[in-house]
């Protein structure tokens, strides 16, 4: 059977925001996770922000840990 | 449409808020939410415990407790004659992105000073409303499946002395309110009426 991935990435949130930190991850690896469903949070310095999961299944990775910095666009995860 | 929570426990009013954002994503029309908070220092994600300047046993004698919030921004405090305004907005939905929305939250805190005949101003640096350099209303929002919650807090008539209690969102600001520039108590009503008045004109557009 093969395998298909999917990546949870920082949202496009709009003018003058060019990173965010991961404050929280709301599933563990390994984890189950349902479609939009919420999965990590990022925040701004103003905003905290729930990223919901672009599709349903199973968090194989996590690719930014909590307290790091990541650009608009980068991969956070890793679903399967 | 406007819901107006009076005075209401911080926690009691999230929980509002969640159900508020509960509709708004299941397709409900965005809302205003306004109150006022028991005396409570809220930490958002990037607060830092050293922003608290008293032990929290001290302050829980003071009657003033201390929650952690999801939103963004630091140590914030609230308490009566302070206007709390909560928009529960889709922002996907107006295509706002959140950077625009920050500075329309911003911009109704100025508009709602000038209406008074005080001039103040917004800051991209460092958010919040200011009159030189002292600050009336502070910032702080959470988004969840692109609808907003939290929001910005407008001293009015608020013991602005709570305030040493904590370092205003990790910065060494003075904190002032409409009632301390304008040398007497401001009506709550007036200006909770002012504020759903502006919100409709100028953040909604007729669809609220």
């Amino acid at each position: 059977m093969i395998q298909k991935t999917a990546a949870i990435v920082v949202p496009d949130l709009g003018d003058g925001i060019v990173s965010v930190q991961v404050a929280l991850w709301l599933k563990k690896e390994g984890e189950r996770v349902a479609a939009e469903e919420d999965v990590v949070e990022v925040v701004t310095d103003k905003a905290s922000f729930y990223v919901p999961s672009p599709s349903a299944g199973i968090l194989k990775r996590i690719v930014v840990a909590a307290g790091e910095e990541a650009p608009i666009g980068a991969v956070l995860g890793e679903l399967e | 449409m406007v819901v107006s929570g009076g005075l209401i426990d911080y926690a009691r009013a999230l929980e509002r808020q969640r159900a508020l954002v509960e509709d708004v994503i299941a397709g409900g029309p965005d809302t205003l939410f306004l109150c006022e908070h028991p005396a409570v220092i809220t930490l958002g994600r990037r607060s830092h415990e050293a922003h608290l300047l008293r032990p929290r046993k001290d302050l829980a004698a003071q009657g003033v407790s201390v929650i952690s919030v999801d939103r963004g921004g630091d140590v914030t405090l609230h308490a009566p004659g302070q206007m709390v305004i909560y928009p529960v907005v889709n922002l996907k939905r107006r295509g706002w992105g959140l950077g625009e929305y920050l500075r329309k939250l911003e911009q109704l805190g100025v508009d709602l000073l000038k209406g008074f005949g005080i001039l103040a101003t917004g800051d991209d640096g460092r958010r919040g409303v200011w009159v030189g350099k002292e600050k009336v209303a502070s910032i702080g929002i959470g988004v969840r499946r692109w609808v907003t919650y939290h929001g910005m807090a407008v001293n009015v008539n608020n013991d602005l002395g709570l305030f040493r209690l904590i370092r205003p969102c990790g910065l060494d600001v003075q904190m002032t309110s409409l009632g301390r520039i304008l040398g007497k108590p401001v009506d709550m009503a007036e200006v909770r009426r002012r504020i759903e008045q502006q919100f409709k004109d100028f953040m909604m557009g007729s669809s609220i």
